[in-house]
């Protein structure tokens, strides 16, 4: 519970946080140190149960099938780790809370901080492989956000984009390799990974594995030749650099390899690859540090250095370096943390982090100069500082690493040059800052913060110095359970103490603090202390980076320029070719077309139907181009003869539904044709150029191939016998017991399938209101402005005056057809109702219903218009949508109060007096649901094609036409005739 | 009539994928309309032809499959109607909006270089 606790504890504080108001600086500082220290002070509460090698475990299951579940376990190891992201995060967020500037938009920044912290501890928590990658995955997406937090400056966007590129796909590979540790342990589980190592190391995807872990961790852990992103990253604010990018984040990738060492160590492989990168980040990194320029330079590399040291330590398979490692992992985070405070310090007081302009600041503000030079000489590795105790530890291990005597001597000589290297730039940062004659042409006045601000670094300085007094008091006890947890009962003795005699790591340090000091005073004797970094700024990661990115980015263009076209024809050529060659891949070989059951007998009745259907359908894909009114008629034909297919063989409702969609269908088509300028049918030379020629031949012998295809399937199928188990009996079983509705199609679209049916009519009412939206804007082609020809012969009366919604009939000949329409509008609703009504045990149901009424209504509108209609409507199409998706979710949700799932039928049987015996049902109430939504639908739709010929933008040009015709009527013959 | 029934779905087939192929939108809408009647013809045709057995349960409530035609693709085709009704407005629409604003007809929106 407790464990649960501290991983989901960031999360609400993150939601929380998100919604405070922009100004709430003490408020989300409150909230977020709340739930920090509340998160470490749950994990300090569990140590008693882990300190002696136990582990919690909370499992909550998710798809155990698949072997995954929501696992968390607490060792020692991810113990220390969740007291370091805890803990550490509620000294940022104090020292946050001082350093954002008012101005700053802080919920974004402390709800991003806490959704970290969140990702962080989960990760550190995994019990479970892949939801460790997901965490891990989680933490690069907050610190993208977090590098990105003023992204109006295109550093931070600059630097965000490239931290994520490179551990997002660090990640992916991380994710890859842990699928396949998954597959050779056949578990994802960390526990059962941790007890195949032995099968593991000697499996033949072993290589792999390790490639791929390495992948994940360098890059997450800035290592060469991955570092570039992290001097990158700085652009974000300094409390997320001391957070994410030396603290926590970027711990991230060591803590990963120390978490699987006992798996994947122990091989030359991975001391190779490991090692190998950890060298040279090492080397690299403290030498680039030398010469930086920013405050935050020279901490990002030698925070690259750092992890280098101990991501070596972690190369070099012994169980002592381990532990050695685990040991400066916990110390790194402590120094370098407050040192990224102290400068974020200085950039505050002084608005600069330039070591160029910067000087004798401890003159101005000496309390930070005395945390920065403390925390200074622990990064250097002065004795009686924690640094010291870990940088020996390494010192020892590289002496007895080597198995070759280049090695023997190599490594140590490496690591104490490494280590001047350090002791120099930690010089120079001091020095250069806090030393010397006091600037005088910096932006603002320095003077030391708020106290609260220097609190958090001055309690990390406390606990460097601490630990380097008293290790085996202060971490003794928490770092044995952290290395027994990880190593087990192979745990190695080892002694923390500050002095071990007379020792060679004692020699190598005192080598290396001399001759870092030396060299520091050698650069600045030369002057070269501001330069470039000789030698290695050649080699400038970030350029690489872009190169390649620039490089992904054309060659995927070259790609799509290859594969994609930009015609529809082409593209729709490639869907269909290769639907056919799929088909014909997956069938030509165990199939034979003629199936066992023999044909029944042909009715002529049926085949001389047929062939009207095929001939309109021909003729319509013959004329669809210059008449679109015949295609359009023979496109109902046909439509028609589907419809008489289905009644008969035995489909009613699907006659209905057919018959009424055909003509609201072709009322819509008709309505738009207007606004389609004719096509002259002119003899084109385009089309009889060979190459058009060809490409019609081409059509012609696919829409062959595609129709033979389908025609060849189909009877294939139907002269099959149909399956013994089908669907079908499910339905006809249940429909009236279950259902109580002797229509099985209605019952299973409205009762088994409603979930179904209600999509679907929330799709039409989507599809209704886009067309509304795009039609509010529309703008018909020019060429179809003009009135048509036949209004405009009947334009005196109709078009003069604007038609009188007072009128009671329409004028001249439409008199007769609206009276017979105005008739005819009750008898449709009687009729529509009486479908909807019977739907259940009959024919019928509420699409059937819908449609009809709305063909009625769109009746009033055609015969006597759009004005005299809307004059009298009460009922907008707009509600009665509203309605229809209200009554049918009502229908649905009824069903919870009697506990059933979404959209269960509730039904009552009884007598009433009077009326007799009667069912109700929730199912019609869906069912009127669906009808009122299909009325509205389709009248939104139909009206707002409609409604085009009114438009305000169209009236003047509508009128002008029409006064034209008035006065030029008899010199304009011939433009009547045409 | 199986092959009377197949043929008819093998020329509406062809004929609307001859017309999706066509370069001007109307043709295309009619060829989506011609397909979608073929499709529909299609999946109604894997519960077989049956004749005067519609799935209304009858009055002595017996429930034999084999006294019924399949319901189940009567269920999907009656959905699949609705849904091209309303596809078809919206590419109406669509195509409606895309001549006003292009000047053309044309389905990529611009006449095919020559």
């Amino acid at each position: 519970m407790q464990l649960t606790l501290i991983v989901l504890l960031p999360f609400l504080g993150a939601l929380c946080a998100a919604f405070l108001p922009s100004n709430a600086r003490n408020a989300e500082a409150w909230l977020a140190g709340a739930v920090s220290i509340t998160c470490f002070g749950l994990a300090i509460s569990l140590f008693p149960q882990i300190a002696d090698g136990e582990v919690v475990r909370v499992v909550i299951p998710w798809l155990p099938q698949f072997g995954l579940d929501f696992y968390l376990r607490l060792d020692g190891y991810s113990w220390l780790f969740a007291q370091l992201v805890t803990g550490m995060g509620a000294l940022v967020v104090l020292y946050a809370r001082y350093y954002m500037s008012p101005a700053d938009p802080v919920p974004r920044f402390f709800s991003f901080l806490l959704a970290f912290m969140g990702a962080m501890v989960g990760m550190v928590l995994s019990g479970n492989l892949i939801q460790l990658v997901i965490f891990w995955e989680l933490t690069s997406l907050t610190s993208f956000m977090l590098i990105a937090y003023w992204y109006h400056l295109p550093d931070a966007r600059r630097g965000a984009r490239m931290a994520s590129t490179v551990t997002a796909a660090g990640g992916l590979c991380l994710l890859a390799g842990v699928i396949v540790i998954g597959q050779i342990a056949g578990s994802y589980d960390l526990d059962q990974v941790l007890a195949s190592a032995e099968i593991i190391r000697a499996h033949e995807w072993y290589p792999i594995a390790v490639v791929l872990v390495a992948l994940g961790a360098l890059t997450k852990s800035a290592q060469f030749p991955f570092h570039f992103w992290l001097p990158n990253a700085m652009a974000a604010p300094t409390p997320v650099s001391a957070y994410l990018h030396s603290a926590t984040m970027v711990k991230a990738g060591v803590f990963l390899l120390a978490r699987l060492w006992p798996v994947l160590a122990g091989t030359d492989l991975w001391f190779f690859i490991v090692g190998g990168a950890g060298l040279c980040s090492l080397l690299i990194g403290a030498f680039a540090a030398v010469f930086q320029r920013d405050m935050k330079g020279v901490l990002a590399y030698s925070t690259i250095s750092h992890l280098g040291l101990i991501t070596l330590l972690l190369g070099m398979n012994s169980p002592l370096a381990l532990i050695a490692a685990v040991f400066h992992m916990m110390n790194h985070a402590t120094f370098k943390a407050s040192l990224f405070m102290a400068a974020g310090i200085v950039d505050h007081e002084t608005g600069t982090r330039d070591l160029r302009l910067l000087s004798g600041l401890s003159k101005a503000m000496p309390i930070t100069a005395t945390l920065a030079t403390v925390a200074a000489a622990a990064m250097a590795g002065v004795p009686l500082l924690n640094g010291f105790l870990s940088k020996e530890m390494f010192f020892a291990e590289t002496i007895f690493a080597g198995h070759s005597p280049w090695l023997r001597i190599g490594l140590p000589a490496v690591a104490t040059l490494a280590s001047a290297f350090s002791v120099a730039y930690s010089l120079r940062f001091i020095h250069q800052v806090f030393f010397g004659p006091l600037a005088d042409n910096l932006p603002r006045t320095p003077h030391d913060p708020h106290r609260w601000m220097l609190a958090p670094s001055a309690l990390l300085v406390t606990a460097c110095l601490l630990v380097g007094v008293m290790p085996a008091v202060t971490v003794g006890p928490f770092l044995h359970s952290a290395g027994r947890s990880i190593l087990g009962l192979g745990m190695p003795e080892f002694s923390l103490s500050v002095w071990h005699g007379l020792t060679q790591p004692l020699v190598m340090s005192v080598l290396a603090l001399a001759g870092g000091a030396g060299f520091y005073l050698f650069l600045k004797r030369r002057g070269e202390v501001h330069g470039a970094a000789p030698l290695i700024d050649r080699f400038d990661g970030r350029r690489a980076f872009d190169v390649i990115i620039v490089a992904l980015i054309r060659s995927a263009d070259r790609i799509k320029r290859r594969l994609y076209s930009r015609h529809l024809q082409t593209q729709l050529v490639v869907v269909v070719c290769v639907s056919v060659g799929a088909a014909w891949v997956a069938l030509h070989e165990s199939f034979t077309f003629w199936g066992t059951q023999a044909p029944s007998r042909v009715d002529p009745a049926f085949a001389l139907m047929w062939l009207i259907g095929a001939a309109c359908a021909i003729g319509a894909a013959m004329q669809a181009k210059y008449h679109r009114l015949a295609a359009l008629v023979m496109l109902g034909g046909t439509g028609l003869i589907t419809c008489l297919t289905f009644a008969w063989f035995s489909a009613p409702d699907l006659a209905l539904t057919q018959i009424a969609v055909e003509v609201v269908t072709l009322v819509l088509i008709l309505l738009g044709l207007r606004w389609l300028p004719r096509r002259i049918e002119v003899d084109d030379p385009d089309r009889r150029t060979l190459r058009a020629r060809a490409r019609r031949v081409r059509d012609l012998f696919i829409a062959t191939a595609v129709g033979f295809g389908m025609a060849s399937f189909a009877f294939a199928i139907m002269t099959r016998p149909r399956g013994e188990q089908t669907l079908a009996e499910f339905f006809i079983e249940r429909a009236l017991p279950q259902g109580g509705g002797s229509n099985v199609v209605n019952v299973i679209l409205v009762d088994f399938r409603g979930f179904d049916t209600f999509g679907e009519i929330t799709v039409v009412g989507i599809v209704a209101l886009t067309v509304f939206a795009l039609l509010r804007r529309f703008r018909p082609a020019p060429e179809s402005m003009s009135v048509p020809r036949a209004q405009r012969d009947d334009a005196p009366r109709s078009l003069t005056a604007l038609p009188d919604p007072d009128e009671q009939l329409p004028p001249s000949y439409m008199q007769i057809p609206a009276v017979i329409v105005r008739l005819l509008l009750p008898m449709a609703g009687l009729v529509s109702v009486f479908f909807l009504l019977r739907g259940h045990n009959a024919p019928g149901g509420g699409f059937v219903g819908g449609l009809v009424m709305a063909t009625s209504v769109v009746a009033q509108y055609i015969v006597a218009g759009t004005m005299w209609v809307e004059s009298r409507t009460r009922i907008h199409p707009q509600y009665w949508m509203a309605a229809g998706l209200l009554a049918a979710a009502a229908a649905g949700m009824g069903a919870w109060l009697a506990s059933h799932t979404f959209l269960s039928a509730l039904a009552w049987h009884g007598t009433l007096p009077i009326v007799g015996e009667i069912h109700v049902s929730s199912v019609l109430l869906f069912d009127i649901g669906v009808y009122m939504l299909v009325i509205g639908a389709t009248v939104l739709m139909l009206v707002a094609i409609a409604h085009q010929s009114l438009r305000s933008h169209r009236r003047p040009a509508a009128v002008a036409a029409a006064t034209q015709v008035h006065v030029e009527a008899a010199a304009d013959a011939p433009t009547g005739a045409q | 009539m199986e092959l009377v029934y197949a043929l008819a779905i093998g020329v509406l087939t062809g004929s609307g994928v001859w017309l999706i192929l066509r370069p001007r939108t109307f043709q295309v809408i009619v060829g989506l309309a011609l397909l979608s009647y073929a499709i529909n013809l299609f999946i109604f045709c894997m519960g077989r032809l049956t004749v005067e057995r519609p799935p209304i349960i009858r009055a002595d409530g017996a429930t034999d499959p084999l006294l019924y035609a399949d319901p189940v693709p009567q269920a999907l085709v009656l959905t699949a109607i609705v849904i091209s009704f309303a596809t078809t407005a919206l590419f109406l629409v669509v195509m409606l909006a895309a001549r006003g604003l292009t000047g053309t007809d044309h389905v990529d929106g611009k006449e095919r270089d020559k």
